[in-house]
Parts: structure tokens; C-alpha cells; sequence
């Protein structure tokens, strides 16, 4: 028996390497599958919890047309966690599993929206950064070995960029506004650009996952390039706001060809993974009185539908 | 632990003339309720003029594992491709 896995492990690393996909009903290591369970519903949770601290704006946006886009946004949302369910249930977990792990806070999603979204410039720095750094982590993943999620990343990918644009736009308005709009987008950049960093994980010294997670092909680049990726590319888009990033240490070097930057606050990290971010109990109090309060709704459609059936049986026979 | 909906898979067709492809799954009480939710989730963004929607459990699939056999009686088969035969170059429209 270890054997016969030595073996068709083997086979499966090589078709990795090749560059094959791996499908739903091929062969994997368990751990293989297990990690993708764990990473994907992480995935798939914080789309559905991302959907909260935006979902608060809606009815307070200020105009019609920043109302419309961003429903649109938080809608984009809901069916990007669908997508993702769904190529986690091709692993052999159940959706009744899935949500049972986010509900009872077992699982984890991603630490960035258990802070809050306090004024308007928030939806503005949430789309340009929050967006911006999932998309890049996102647009990796486009090539990770799993076939339905690669294929679930490819679709999310075209939408996400919309995200950050209307996020971006909201910055531009207020960063070319008045005095006090304009300190309010300064205000939500200050507050939202080290939680942004801290969005692409633990240094790679200290990532216990990266190994074996490239060896695999879910990661295509450490935590720390796209980190730096990322920083690299926001900057230009800071200083055409004209805005400032909060971060002293911040510096072209032109000998790396990267922007240096300060360190981050990994205490804080920590404190925020570990589930103490200042609305963790609010994120998962609100998504399970949402889930309670829709069960009837649910369970109403299902006796709906079984009854429908048993009609249409006897009018058959 | 709540009962799920059914699951579906979805196939979009994403303009007249060209086939329905499979795109992706979801839970629905039932096959009007499918095709509703595939419209939300699936063609946001105008990417379908049709969508099918088959119970997951309806669906026969190959065996991965037993791919080498079952495809193997086209792998020696090259004759059945044009390329096989070594015809002169001043044929033209062929």
C-alpha cells in the first residue's frame, strides 16, 4: 500500500511539474486536498464576509451612482464566495460543512475585514487596496495546479478589476475635493495601508505553508514578493492622488529597483489573525443572524419543491 | 447542521451559434430555481443568451484512473489525421 502511494505520488508531483491541472477526480495526496479545502474555503469565507463591512455603505453612499456600483460590487462579491464554494465542494466537503466552519468561527478569513469601515473614503481605500492586494494574490492563483479552482480565480479575476477601479475613482473624487474631503481620503489610506500589507501573510521565514505549498503549485510567489509587488505598484498610484503613505521609511532604491519599506507591526497581525481585530465578534455576530434568520427561507423553498415533485409524480402515474 | 439545497451543474451558452459549456455549479431547491440562481451568478455581466442546468448526481463521468484504456485506441491511430499523408507541394487546394 505505501508503496502504490510512493508511487502514484510520484506520478502526481510529475504531472504538477509538467504543468498539468489536477481535476476533481484524479488522484491527489490527502494533504493536498486537504490543504486546498482549508485554502479555498478561507477564500471563498472572506469574499462572504467581505461583503459586510461594504455592505454598511450602501444605504449611506452619496450618490445614486456610487449606490448602484457599489451593490454591484458587494453582489460581485457574493458570487465570487459561490464560485469558490463550489470548487471546494469538489474536493468532498459539504456546503452545509463550509458554512458550519465559518459560522461557528472555526474557519478563518481574511484579518483585513475585521477592521472597520468608519467613513466614506473607506470604500474608496477598501477597493484600491483591499481589492488591489487580493488581486494580485488572485491573479497568481489563475495558475495554481487545482483546475476548478484556477478556473473559479479566472472568472473572479475579470471582475475584480471593476472592484478597483471604483475604488480608485472614489479616492480621485475625494483627493480633488475639498479640504475636508481630502483629509478624509488621506485619513482612510492612513488606516488602511498596513492592514493592506499585512494581507499577503507572514514573512516568508516565518510562513510555514510556502514550501510545500510551491512544491504543490497553489503559490506561485512567496508572501514577500507579492508584498513587495504590490508596494511597488500603489505608490505611483498614491503620489497621482496626491496623498501620502503613511509610512516614513518609504524610499526608492534605485539599486534594488524596488521601494524600500518600514516594517510592519506583526504584533498587531497576530492579535488580528488570532481573531481579536477590533470587529471580529461583530463580522461573525452579523453573518449568523443572517444565516438564522434566512433558514426559513431555505428550508420553506426545499418543502416547495419536494412537494412539487410528489405532484408531478402522481399526476404521472 | 442544515440540509443543502440540491447541486447543479450550469452550462452557459455564451452567444447564439456557438455550444452551451459547462462553467461552473450551485445549490437550488429546484430547476427553476437553478436557472434563476445561474442568471445571478453566472451571467452578471451578460456572458450567456441560454443556460442549462443538470443535477450533479445525473452526471456519469470517466474514470481518471482508467483513462490510459479507454483513450488508448486513438493514440496509434495517426492516419486519421491530414497530416499523415506526404502529398507533393505543388497540390494546391487541398
Amino acid at each position: 500500500m505505501e508503496l502504490y502511494n510512493e508511487k502514484l505520488e510520484a506520478e502526481f508531483q510529475s504531472k504538477i511539474d509538467s504543468g498539468q491541472n489536477i481535476e476533481a477526480k484524479d488522484w491527489m495526496p490527502e494533504k493536498y486536498r486537504k490543504t486546498h479545502i482549508r485554502q479555498i474555503s478561507q477564500h471563498a469565507h472572506s469574499e462572504i464576509i467581505g461583503m459586510l463591512p461594504e455592505g454598511n455603505w450602501i444605504t449611506r453612499a452619496p450618490s445614486l451612482k456610487r449606490k448602484i456600483t457599489l451593490l454591484a460590487k458587494v453582489q460581485d462579491e457574493g458570487g465570487h464566495g459561490l464560485y469558490l464554494y463550489s470548487a471546494a465542494e469538489t474536493l468532498g466537503i459539504s456546503r452545509a460543512e463550509l458554512n458550519e466552519q465559518l459560522n461557528s468561527g472555526r474557519a478563518k478569513y481574511s484579518s483585513i475585514f475585521n477592521y472597520p469601515a468608519v467613513t466614506w473614503a473607506d470604500m474608496g481605500a477598501v477597493g484600491w487596496l483591499v481589492d488591489g492586494a487580493a488581486i494580485m494574490n488572485q491573479v497568481m492563483l489563475t495558475r495554481t495546479s487545482y483546475g476548478p479552482y484556477a478556473r473559479a480565480m479566472v472568472r473572479i479575476c475579470k471582475e475584480e478589476s471593476f472592484h478597483q477601479r471604483q475604488g480608485y475613482e472614489i479616492m480621485l473624487t475625494l483627493s480633488k475635493g475639498t479640504e475636508v474631503q481630502k483629509r478624509m481620503a488621506q485619513d482612510a489610506l492612513n488606516r488602511w495601508w498596513w492592514p493592506s500589507l499585512m494581507m499577503f501573510g507572514p514573512r516568508d521565514e516565518e510562513s510555514v505553508h510556502t514550501e510545500q505549498a510551491m512544491k504543490w503549485k497553489i503559490k506561485l510567489k512567496s508572501n514577500d514578493e507579492l508584498r513587495q509587488q504590490f508596494v511597488d505598484q500603489t505608490v505611483p498610484q498614491a503620489e497621482l492622488l496626491g496623498l501620502t503613505i503613511p509610512d516614513p521609511k518609504l524610499k526608492w532604491n534605485a539599486e534594488r529597483g524596488h521601494y524600500d519599506f518600514g516594517d510592519i507591526d506583526w504584533e498587531e497581525f497576530k492579535r488580528v489573525v488570532a481573531g481579536k481585530g477590533p470587529c471580529s465578534y461583530e463580522r461573525l455576530k452579523t453573518r449568523n443572524e443572517a444565516w438564522d434568520k434566512g433558514a426559513w427561507v431555505r428550508e420553506a423553498a426545499m418543502a416547495f419543491a419536494e412537494k412539487q415533485q410528489e405532484k408531478s409524480l402522481k399526476e404521472a402515474s | 447542521m442544515n440540509k443543502d439545497w440540491p447541486l447543479w451543474e450550469v452550462f452557459i451558452r455564451s452567444k447564439s451559434g456557438l455550444d452551451h459549456r459547462h462553467c461552473g455549479s450551485l445549490h437550488a431547491a429546484d430547476a427553476k430555481m437553478a436557472i434563476e440562481n445561474a442568471r445571478d451568478v453566472y451571467t452578471r455581466r451578460q456572458e450567456g443568451v441560454s443556460i442549462w442546468v443538470v443535477p450533479s448526481s445525473q452526471i456519469t463521468a470517466s474514470d481518471p484512473e482508467a483513462s490510459g484504456e479507454l483513450f488508448e485506441p486513438a493514440l496509434d491511430k495517426v492516419y486519421r489525421h491530414p497530416t499523415f499523408y506526404d502529398l507533393p507541394d505543388a497540390l494546391k487546394h487541398m
